[in-house]
């Protein structure tokens, strides 16, 4: 297995190795010399901004872009200001920091996106040193600025400026400083000569690195890891300190010897190695430290000028003519092709590669694992291997004898193995050149399918995408349909093409994949100034909903309002209408709103609690007197004053007459003359009952003893004898005035019976009064009345002669066993012979 | 049916006798704090594990909660917090660095020492002028806090509108919606609270309520599958089934892949039985609503009757504080009567004393310390046993006090007269009385709009009759409530076509002569006699489907209805043997408890096949019902 191991090296308790990428596909005649360069990090694209190589005042820097692979995606010649600083966003975005502060955004093919500012100050103080870097909140721009300040914007895609404290006695420009992201916060860690400060929102704290050597001076460089967990400093004695990021942790400090300061450094580490290692780049060479054993360190020289660009699991060394990628050998891949490894893997590949020449060998390296129960374990190794390996057909080694080493297992569970095919047969599609995404296994699982795909998405690779998608079986809302959006956004910015055209190719190929979201589409063609092809597109959008916001920011309101009522929901309804208000003339407005009667009633709803006067004009339009009457009686409840009470009521009346509301017509007149009379009543008798109810104004007057008037109203209203009656009794026991009330009874007949006397009585606690009504009682109600007087005798007397079983039980449930002994039995007595019967 | 009814004030059960509560010490704290771990237990004892609706509602509450970093302070529309009881209490609030709370209103916001305050608000335009003015109130001195507004149900780009042009939008920091459409109020009940439902559908073209609904029930399929068969009766029913199917095709791409647990929907609207609404409930709990109004779970009793007899104080100190009891089906004593004709609840309870009693003679015979220790063990089960029994005694007490009334049975017999059809056609002497007397309005109002149901509207003149009473008594104000009710279809004028309703109501058999109180055999016995119309069409719509009975669905009110949605293949549902089918029935503008009861009857049949679970706008009885649609006018002073 020598030729695997050929570009191991062994440091600490590990090995490391270099892995070509790519022979790079670009042309530079210079190498990576007199260019500023950014490489994305997770295999991204790579920008270079190269110096005129003439330096007359007039020539321009050229901006260009390439993939990984260093196959040319843009080129351009730069004609803004000075850039400070270029990064790429976490969506693939180029980032130009200009002297002056402004940001401009660029896309992977070099088209200008938009531009934003770090703050005004800085076209004055300017920008001396600027890093971009990536937190759980996004991409950020940290600045320093002329004054020695620093500004920082943690997501540029919502930016808020953030003007950190000043550092006490800073008087030039920090030896080397960093963006670190910790428990949240985005804090800034700066040295000066040799003392260390931590800048956060609030203030700059002065630190120390834990057991930093005396001999340490000047801080000259300094890297954060990936994850922002370790820090690395670089002193000018050589020395590198390596601890936690807080710096509370030392992991150890190295004499590196070296005294030139570096021009890079970076962590190579993947997570949940045990052992951290930094990389630090001179001009030709490249020298590796890890923290296990002290002063055990390996040397790369390099051919020509580099950049190092840190991932999540390893350093991508970028030269002029090739892309490595250095990393740890991975415990597996170690214990599987180390020489002499006994361990299963490795015993099962050999067993596989014996199978294959057909020799029988195979059978005794089979024997040998099984011994040791291992097979499991071996077929598990190769398949964990095969993921880390970068060339497809040690991939396909280690995977066949994976594959060999289950046929002899019963039970092994297959998901390992499959999915580690399918991520492969990804990783290579994208790793290939023509692609050129360098990702590892790692990184793809942290980044995630779905991020992959946007991606590729952003370098227009559509075909793939959708190979991709389908090949993982995406479900197709996630999937195809992102990348099919997509490819019809841009589809919408090709200028050459015919409106009809493209709506045609877009629905056609985008057909009824489920989850496209047409209006997103028509959004886009819209901002391109394609209003025709937006309304087209959004024909085909089946959420009405979505069409909305759009169709109002085109002035197609009518069309807007028709689209909200069919998607049910009112809110959007009410936009629309609220919108079309602003926008129409009044008269125009109603109009719309006829045609549309659910927008109509939802604006009347709206009206009736925000503007009672346009509800009226509503009505008045729609001749809709019966609403109409029904708005003046409400106003008439708002008024204060009696005579607007009035006119309101006689509008009301007059409407509700043109309505021929017979019925409500005649009511609020009576009620007019009611208040009429009540008025008069105040001025003349001082009895305060305006905007009582006819009942209430009886009631009154009988209780002040105004007789008279009652009979006059009770006539004029005609009021039905009964309540007449009822409410003359409650009123008269109200006031105690037994006498008028026995002459009451004596008027005529009482529409109402005379049990109501009896109970009244009592519920005036008179039962003396309550006795004299009780013979008047008919005799169905007898019974009741006796109770209710509380003679039980007399109660059961009647019961009795009745002979009415519900009575006799009545009386019975009224009873006592005790103290109405008698009456028990004789009404126990009555029912047993009635019950005979 | 007189004999039967006389039963009401004859019958006397003397629960006095099942009384315990003087002789141990309640041991309430120790209920208090189991209650409060199991809390949601209940809603996922039924057939249908409401639970997961909850739980999906906590988790985006906290959420949210946790999207406002640091101490918080949340500002209630006081609408809201009984709903939101019922999905979260303070404690997981607290729990998220909740530390105050306050009512919405205008004016400066009272102090406290957080960094967020947080509005939780219905999407209305008067609410989005009081946080206006708390914004703007805000004391500009101290140090700020950061405002986050969160609309429930739905966030409502009107209000936002109307925050951006009182110039507030700005200063907020996060505007979101918390959707919570369908509150699981029990285990086979789900509400969405939305009191004014019913007035906004029918009286004010307003489907707001309806988009909700739709919405809901996306909810509800996305976590329990697509409910394949949808039926339905009524307009709003219509509306929401095909707002139903038109989200289903928009979201096309993301259906779920859950076998489905519900087999139909059958969408209902109130005014396809207005007659129920307006009977009085004779069930135990829809009493108790009925009487004392059942809110968010829990309702507000007089307390005299709940005094705790502690040995050697006396009586001297009677609470006036209302007694406040939380009713659902988590209480087992409460489970087993809540649904009981209110006659069959006296011998229920007296048959639980007597278990209860046993049970706690058993401490005689354990003689071990074995035994000892298991009786221990049981104790406070026993005890909280106890303590229910001793409440629901006092409950029937005060029901009983009104039950056995003259007035509730003269009120009763009106009722039934009519619903059997006793001279529906002239003007009704009691109503007449009633309004002599000035009864309450909505009790006069409940009488004549039934009497207008159960006539198909009332002939000119006795209509003229009742509405020109009402207003000479009442006052002239309530002549937009009348406008109303008519509007709405309870009170109408009696057209040249005859009177349907007998014919409905023999077909339907919503009369029963026999209903059976005690040991029931029908639905009618929750209404003592009268079978809920809206039941009678689910329990036919089962079996024997709605075919047999075209004629009178004609008669009733909006089209009739059936749609089936596809589901992905695989996800077929394979019956078990004897397994029950599952039902969601869902009342569009409220549902009764009585109803609540007849469909729980109905699930609960040997024979029956079929399920139910009940989801509403809102739990109405008649009174609240006539209230929502009764116009608010104040007499100016």
């Amino acid at each position: 297995m020598a030729f695997v191991t050929a570009s191991w090296n062994p440091l600490g308790e590990a090995f490391y190795r270099k892995i070509e990428l790519y022979e790079m596909g670009w042309n530079l005649k210079e190498g990576l010399r007199n260019c500023q360069i950014a490489a994305a990090p997770y295999g991204g694209p790579i920008a270079l901004l190269k110096e005129p190589q003439r330096s007359s005042p007039s020539a321009r820097p050229q901006l260009e872009i390439y993939t990984s692979s260093g196959s040319p995606m843009a080129s351009f010649m730069w004609k803004s200001g000075v850039v400070k600083q270029l990064g790429w966003t976490i969506s693939d975005d180029l980032l130009c920091v200009q002297e002056d502060g402004t940001v401009l955004v660029y896309d992977l093919f070099g088209s200008f996106k938009r531009h934003f500012s770090m703050g005004n100050e800085l076209v004055q103080s300017h920008v001396l040193e600027a890093k971009i870097f990536h937190s759980p909140y996004g991409t950020g721009i940290a600045v320093l600025s002329g004054a020695y300040r620093f500004i920082l914007a943690t997501n540029i895609e919502d930016i808020k400026l953030r003007r950190l404290p000043e550092v006490p006695g800073l008087q030039g420009v920090p030896s080397c400083w960093t963006v670190l992201s910790q428990d949240r916060q985005t804090k800034v860690l700066l040295a000066t000569g040799a003392d260390l400060y931590i800048l956060d929102n609030t203030a700059c704290t002065p630190v120390s690195p834990s057991g930093f050597s005396p001999q340490a001076t000047n801080i000259i460089q300094v890297a954060g890891s990936f994850s922002y967990k370790y820090l690395a400093l670089f002193t000018d004695s050589g020395h590198v300190w390596m601890g936690s990021a807080n710096l509370k942790e030392k992991l150890c400090e190295v004499d590196t010897k070296m005294r030139t300061p570096p021009t890079q450094m970076a962590w190579c580490w993947r997570p949940k190695s045990q052992q951290p290692s930094v990389v630090i780049m001179w001009e030709k060479y490249l020298l590796f430290l890890a923290l296990v054993v002290l002063n055990l360190l390996f040397g790369y020289n390099l051919d020509n000028e580099s950049v190092l660009v840190p991932e999540l699991d390893s350093v991508r060394i970028i030269s002029g003519t090739h892309h490595e990628l250095l990393q740890e050998v991975p415990v597996v891949s170690e214990e599987i092709f180390k020489i002499a490894s006994m361990a299963p893997g490795a015993l099962l590949l050999e067993a596989h590669k014996e199978y294959e020449k057909e020799s029988q060998k195979a059978d005794e390296y089979l024997r040998e694992i099984k011994e040791q129960d291992g097979l499991g374990e071996a077929v598990k190794q190769c398949v964990e291997a095969a993921g880390y390996e970068h060339e497809p057909e040690t991939q396909k080694m280690l995977l066949r004898a994976a594959s060999f080493g289950k046929c002899f297992l019963s039970n092994f569970r297959p998901e390992q193995f499959v999915s580690t095919c399918r991520d492969l047969r990804v990783l290579n599609a994208v790793r290939d050149y023509t692609v050129g995404i360098p990702l590892t296994l790692q990184q793809y699982k942290q980044m995630t399918v779905q991020v992959l795909i946007d991606r590729l998405v952003y370098r227009k690779l559509y075909p793939l995408a959708i190979e991709i998608c389908r090949y993982l079986k995406i479900p197709e809302y996630q999937g195809v349909s992102r990348v099919l959006k997509h490819w019809a956004c841009c589809k919408v910015q090709q200028k050459e093409e015919a409106d009809e055209v493209i709506a045609r190719m877009v629905s056609l190929k985008l057909g009824e994949t489920a989850g496209i979201s047409y209006s997103d589409i028509a959004a886009r063609a819209y901002e391109c100034g394609r209003t025709e092809l937006a309304i087209k597109l959004l024909e085909f959008e089946p959420r009405s909903g979505e069409q909305v916001p759009l169709l109002l920011k085109m002035k197609r309101s009518q069309l807007a309002l028709s689209k909200a009522i069919e998607s049910g929901d009112t809110d959007l309804v009410y936009t629309v209408v609220t919108y079309l208000k602003n926008e129409m003339n009044r008269g125009d407005f109603f109009m719309t709103l006829r045609n549309q009667p659910i927008a109509l009633s939802l604006y009347r709803q709206f009206c009736k609690h925000q503007e009672q006067d346009t509800l009226k004009d509503l009505y008045n339009q729609d001749d809709d007197h019966q609403e109409l009457g029904n708005f003046y009686v409400r106003a008439s409840y708002q008024e204060g004053r009696l005579d607007t009470r009035m006119s309101c009521l006689q509008n009301a009346m007059d409407e509700y007459n043109k309505a021929k509301n017979e019925f409500n017509a005649k009511a609020t007149e009576e009620e007019m003359r009611l208040l009429r009379f009540q008025r008069r009543l105040e001025e003349e008798k001082g009895e305060r009952m305006v905007g009582c109810s006819l009942q209430d104004t009886l009631h009154c007057l009988l209780i002040v003893g105004l007789h008279k008037q009652a009979e006059q109203l009770y006539k004029d209203f005609r009021v039905p004898d009964k309540r007449y009656w009822w409410l003359k009794l409650n009123a008269l026991a109200e006031k105690e005035d037994w006498e008028e009330m026995e002459k009451f009874s004596k008027t005529k007949k009482s529409p109402i019976g005379y049990l109501p006397f009896v109970d009244v009585c009592i519920k005036h606690h008179n039962k003396y009064e309550a006795r004299k009504y009780v013979s008047k009682v008919t005799p169905e109600q007898k019974v009741k009345a006796h109770i209710a007087v509380g003679d039980l005798e007399g109660a059961a007397e009647v019961a009795i002669e009745r002979r009415n079983e519900g009575e006799i039980s009545l009386v019975l449930s009224h009873c006592t066993a005790t103290t109405d002994r008698t009456i028990v039995d004789r009404l126990n007595r009555t029912r047993a012979t009635a019950g005979k019967k | 049916m007189k004999r039967r009814l006389a039963q009401y004030s004859t019958r006397t059960h003397d629960f006095e006798k099942h009384d315990h509560r003087s002789r141990d010490p309640p041991v309430c704290h120790m209920i208090l704090v189991s209650e409060g771990r199991k809390m949601a237990a209940h809603l996922s004892y039924g057939r249908v594990n409401l639970n997961i609706l909850r739980e999906a509602a906590r988790k985006e509450l906290r959420e949210f909660l946790d999207k406002c970093a640091g101490s918080k302070a949340i500002v209630w529309d006081e609408y809201l917090t009984g709903p939101f009881g019922l999905i979260a209490q303070y404690s997981l609030l607290k729990e998220h660095e909740v530390e105050k709370m306050f009512t919405l209103k205008p004016g400066r916001l009272p102090a406290a020492d957080v960094k967020n305050i947080i509005f939780f608000v219905r999407p209305k335009l008067e609410l989005m002028d009081i946080i206006a003015d708390n914004v703007a109130s805000e004391d500009k001195l101290r140090t700020p806090r950061d405002f986050h507004v969160l609309f429930v149900p739905r966030r409502s780009l009107l209000c936002e509108q109307r925050l951006k042009e009182k110039g507030v939008l700005g200063s907020l920091i996060n505007v979101d919606e918390y959707i919570l459409d369908l509150i699981p109020y029990d285990g086979d009940l789900l509400s969405m609270e939305s009191e004014s439902a019913f007035r906004e559908c029918y009286l004010e073209n307003d489907q707001t309520s309806l988009y909700h609904t739709a919405k809901g029930l996306m909810t509800l399929q996305a976590l329990y599958g697509t409910i394949p068969q949808i039926f339905g009766k009524g307009e709003c029913a219509r509306h929401v089934a095909n707002m139903m199917l038109r989200m289903k095709r928009e979201f096309a791409g993301c259906q779920t892949q859950i076998l489905p647990v519900f087999d139909t929907l059958l969408l209902l609207d109130r005014n396809v039985d207005l007659l129920t609404p307006l009977a009085t409930q004779l069930t135990y709990e829809g009493l108790i609503d009925e009487i004392y109004s059942i809110n968010n779970g829990y309702v507000k009793l007089p307390p005299e009757k709940f005094a705790q007899k502690k040995q050697g104080e006396g009586e001297k100190d009677l609470p006036t504080e209302p007694k406040k009891l939380q009713l659902n089906s988590a209480e087992e004593l409460y489970a087993e009567i809540r649904d009981k004709n209110f006659n069959a609840v006296g011998a229920a309870l007296s048959k639980k004393a007597k278990i209860i009693s046993a049970a706690f003679e058993e401490r005689h015979n354990a003689k071990t310390v074995g035994e000892i220790k298991q009786f221990v063990s049981q104790l406070p089960h026993m005890q909280a046993a106890r303590t229910s029994l001793a409440n629901h005694t006092s409950v029937a007490e005060l029901i009983k006090d009104i039950t056995t009334s003259d007035a509730f049975f003269d009120n009763l017999t009106v009722e039934q007269e009519f619903m059997t059809g006793v001279d529906t056609d002239k003007a009704n002497t009691y109503i007449e009385d009633c309004i002599a007397r000035k009864d309450p309005l909505i009790k006069i109002l409940r009488l004549v709009c039934m009497q207008s149901v159960c006539n198909n509207g009332l002939k000119q003149k006795v209509l003229d009759f009742y509405k020109r009473e009402i207003l000479q008594t009442y006052g002239f104000q309530h002549i937009l409530t009348l406008n109303n009710l008519e509007k709405a279809g309870l009170l109408k004028l009696q057209t040249a076509t005859r009177n349907n309703y007998p014919t409905i109501r023999k077909t339907l058999k919503l009369w029963m002569e026999d209903a059976n109180e005690q040991n029931p055999n029908d639905i009618s016995y929750v209404y003592s006699g009268y079978a809920p119309l809206s039941v009678r069409l689910t329990q036919l719509l089962a079996r024997p489907g709605w075919r047999s009975i075209e004629e009178v669905l004609k008669m009733l009110p909006g089209p009739h209805f059936e749609e089936r949605q596809q589901l992905p293949s695989g996800l077929h549902k394979k019956r078990q043997q004897g397994e029950n089918r599952i039902t969601l029935v869902f009342f569009l503008g409220g549902v009764t408890y009585a109803e609540i009861a007849a469909l729980r009857f109905l699930s609960q049949m040997e024979d029956g096949g079929t399920e139910y679970v009940i989801a509403t706008t809102k739990l109405i009885n008649g009174t609240s019902f006539i209230k929502s649609l009764m116009e608010r006018l104040e007499v100016p002073p």
